[in-house]
């Protein structure tokens, strides 16, 4: 019951950001490549009427987390006070400039949106990208399974970590890289002509920025990290995972001509990287990087069972319902976008 | 400012602030429904840009809403882990229950809603506008059993190390508390949301301008405005304060400034609670009201705080009392002033009558206030409790977050606050100014 509350926990938390993850990308992207207002509405209209059901993984799948794994969502958010602050804060300053950019119509208030919009957008893919290498990291534990980190201490992975060290920087630069890739692909895949063409063209430009990226910190997490090496040997199914994101990550790149395959790629890139690391700590979901004995796991993290099985009445078709409107509405709004048809 | 008081006022400063935008867009999304279904009734564009003006305002809240409801559901683990540690396994339910089936609803018929008039056609454009009410008035739902079980667990037993473990999904569900706390909260978000549309309307009337859409949405104003006000009285108000009479009798008696236990309690109109001794100075009473009202009994006993012992009592009496009254206080001037409103549209001279329109246009913070108060008084009068009867605020708060890092958040979140008010009056003026008839 707990594993597969982990693996439907795992699953929400990788549809947000595959799902936010490009329109967070959109927003790193919409700096580099739309020029003018009507480009940059292009760009935000292409996320317009679904930014926001994207985050909406974000609360659902931390409210499940929350119900699941009481004790793991009491820690991390805790633990992690600080960033998860700002990224609230990030969360707020990117909402407002998307919705309110196109309230007035001036030369100051919309130029001042789109520098707000794409540096939170960027600044988030880095805090999530941090966020992640400080799980597969590990974190100062103590008896009662709970800690403090400051933002940062001397960058290094010893004992005095902070959440931003030399490892966790790699992997919150890679997640950038990322997202803007990812984000670039759906911008192409939305849009026509010149604003197009400058989409892909960064996306593939920063394809090869992302490439050493994912072979370093694959590289590093296996060495910082011993229980990858553990998961992946004692259940050699798992390689399934890391495969899926090498397919994917070579795939943005042979299937480049194309508009829908790259971002399917880049999608299934994300969801590789992702599972490979959930995979690889299994059953842990915060380890501790100081003592290999201490750490929450998905058994003493988890709810009690009457609360996990009653869950299960109500999540199942409670997310079929939630599938369905989002197979609906990305249907209604499928196909390039065009700024005729704007609703207000 | 130890670190329990800064992460209690971190939370207060967030969620009251938040709850400015919900309890218009849960109102305004059950007004918006009634505006789509006369313009699909009648055929008369009219009321579609009606609802289209209401929606552009609608949007802007919502998106407030949104980004500062995130906090909210991210404060449970970061500011009070302890509490989350212990209770997650229950009220993760509700919460969870509110991402996936009224977050995912809401926003996926908004977006169709919003931008997807003319694809949708009339008539789904209604069920889309009634999806994104529903999903609102769900959301709602969830929050309130959170809120409803933290005033009165049930449905839970205790495990080996005092955690807390669900024992029945139901009992979680059809806590005796929700049902009033939960029809009284939406209530106050119709009262809220049908002020806000009739003081437009009467805007509208005053400058002049508009006038067709100002008529409609008075008239619209009024009528919710009528109903909803009286219902917040009865049965919900009087339904909530039974709850209260009936489960936490020290709160009672602390909300209406009643120190020592009488028969015949007097009801206190106005005065001011003192603490230290233990008295209500200034006091305006009316004889024997209070006993009547909670007991129907004129005579019946009511216990004030003296039949409890002291680490029982709710820890800000005055915060408590004053929230109470100026709530109740309100919520009876709102029913004669939508009364008078009323009697005068059913009359045919409100849109003529230009006191009584300043009236209703000066109302709008009003509701605002009272629901907020009303908050205050739900929440001040749970003290001492985080959970009544089984956990101390203290103890739930996140032993490892200090002051200092707290201290910088909530003056984070102040300043942060700050810009998206000036932003927020900005917009929302300028969409008034704009006005429902340009085309869209």
């Amino acid at each position: 019951m707990e594993t597969l509350w982990f693996m439907l926990v795992a699953v929400m938390i990788a549809m947000y950001v595959v799902l936010d993850g490009f329109d967070l990308g959109a927003g790193i992207a919409h700096l580099l490549i739309a020029r003018t207002d009507s480009e940059r509405r292009q760009v935000l209209r292409s996320i317009g009427p679904v930014w926001d059901g994207n985050e909406v993984w974000l609360l659902a799948g931390g409210g499940t987390l929350y119900f699941a794994f009481p004790a793991l969502y009491a820690s991390s958010f805790s633990g992690f006070y600080l960033p998860l602050m700002m990224v609230l804060w990030l969360l707020i300053l990117r909402g407002i400039s998307i919705e309110f950019r196109n309230h007035i119509d001036s030369l100051v208030w919309k130029p001042f949106w789109d520098v707000v919009f794409g540096v939170a957008s960027a600044l988030l893919a880095i805090f999530f990208g941090a966020a992640l290498g400080n799980v597969v990291r590990g974190v100062p534990l103590d008896k009662a399974n709970e800690f403090f980190l400051p933002l940062w201490t001397n960058f290094g992975i010893g004992r005095d970590v902070g959440i931003l060290d030399w490892y966790t920087v790699l992997v919150a630069v890679t997640a950038l890289a990322t997202l803007t890739v990812h984000g670039g692909l759906w911008v192409a895949l939305k849009t026509e002509g010149e604003l197009q063409q400058r989409a892909r063209r960064l996306a593939l430009a920063v394809w090869w920025a992302l490439l050493p990226l994912t072979v370093a910190i694959t590289w590093f997490s296996f060495a910082i990290q011993p229980r990858l090496i553990a998961s992946f040997g004692a259940r050699p199914w798992g390689y399934v995972f890391p495969l899926l994101a090498i397919f994917g990550l070579i795939g943005i790149r042979a299937m480049r001509p194309r508009e829908i395959p790259p971002f399917l790629c880049s999608s299934i890139f994300i969801v590789g990287m992702l599972t490979s690391a959930a995979f690889g700590l299994y059953p842990y979901v915060l380890p501790s990087n100081l003592d290999a004995g201490l750490g929450l796991t998905v058994y003493n993290a988890a709810a009690a069972s009457y609360g996990l099985k009653v869950g299960l009445m109500w999540f199942i078709p409670g997310m079929l319902l939630a599938t369905g409107y989002f197979v609906y509405v990305y249907r209604s709004f499928a196909g390039k976008v065009s700024l005729e048809e704007e609703g207000h | 400012m130890d670190a329990l008081t800064i992460h209690r006022l971190h939370f207060a400063f967030t969620v009251t602030f938040h709850y400015i935008f919900p309890q218009l867009t849960m109102g305004l999304a059950l007004l918006l429904v009634v505006l789509k279904t006369m313009a699909l009734r009648t055929g008369n564009e009219h009321y579609n840009r009606a609802a289209r003006f209401w929606a552009r305002i609608f949007a802007i809240n919502f998106a407030m809403g949104v980004v500062t409801g995130i906090p909210m559901e991210f404060q449970f683990g970061t500011n009070w882990a302890r509490f989350s540690k212990s209770a997650g396994g229950v009220i993760g339910q509700t919460l969870a229950m509110e991402g996936v089936f009224s977050f995912f609803l809401e926003s996926s018929f908004l977006g169709l809603f919003l931008y997807g008039e003319k694809k949708l056609g009339p008539k789904a454009h209604w069920v889309a506008g009634f999806l994104v009410f529903l999903g609102s008035w769900l959301s709602g739902f969830f929050i309130v059993a959170t809120d409803a079980w933290m005033q009165h667990p049930v449905g839970y037993t205790l495990g080996p190390r005092g955690e807390i473990l669900l024992s029945s999904f139901w009992a979680l569900m059809l806590n005796p508390w929700l049902l009033w706390q939960y029809l009284h909260n939406m209530t106050g978000a119709v009262v809220t949301a049908a002020f806000a549309m009739a003081a437009v309307g009467a805007f509208y009337l005053l400058v002049k301008r508009a006038e067709p859409y100002g008529r409609t949405f008075v008239r619209v104003g009024v009528i919710a405005g009528v109903v909803a006000s009286v219902l917040m009285l009865f049965p919900t108000g009087d339904g909530q304060g039974k709850n209260i009479a009936f489960h936490q009798p020290p709160t009672l008696a602390a909300m209406e400034g009643l120190f020592q236990s009488e028969e015949g309690a007097p009801l206190a109109l106005i005065g001011q609670p003192d603490v230290e001794q233990r008295r209500l100075d200034n006091p305006l009473l009316i004889p024997r009201a209070l006993s009547f009202l909670t007991y129907q009994r004129w005579k019946a006993q009511v216990k004030g705080l003296d039949a409890f012992p002291q680490d029982r009592w709710p820890d800000n009496i005055p915060l408590l009392y004053f929230s109470y009254h100026i709530m109740v206080g309100l919520g009876t001037i709102f029913i004669a002033v939508m009364a008078l409103a009323a009697l005068m549209l059913w009359r045919g001279r409100l849109f003529a009558e230009r006191k009584v329109l300043w009236l209703l246009m000066l109302s709008t913070p009003f509701p605002y206030i009272a629901n907020t108060a009303g908050w205050i008084t739900a929440e001040a009068g749970r003290q001492p409790w985080l959970i009544y009867g089984l956990m101390r605020t203290p103890e739930g708060v996140s032993p490892h977050v200090s002051a200092g890092n707290a201290l910088f958040t909530l003056i984070g979140f102040m300043g942060m606050y700050t810009v998206l008010a000036i932003l927020f009056l900005l917009l929302v003026y300028q969409e008034i100014e704009r006005g429902p008839e340009v085309r869209s």
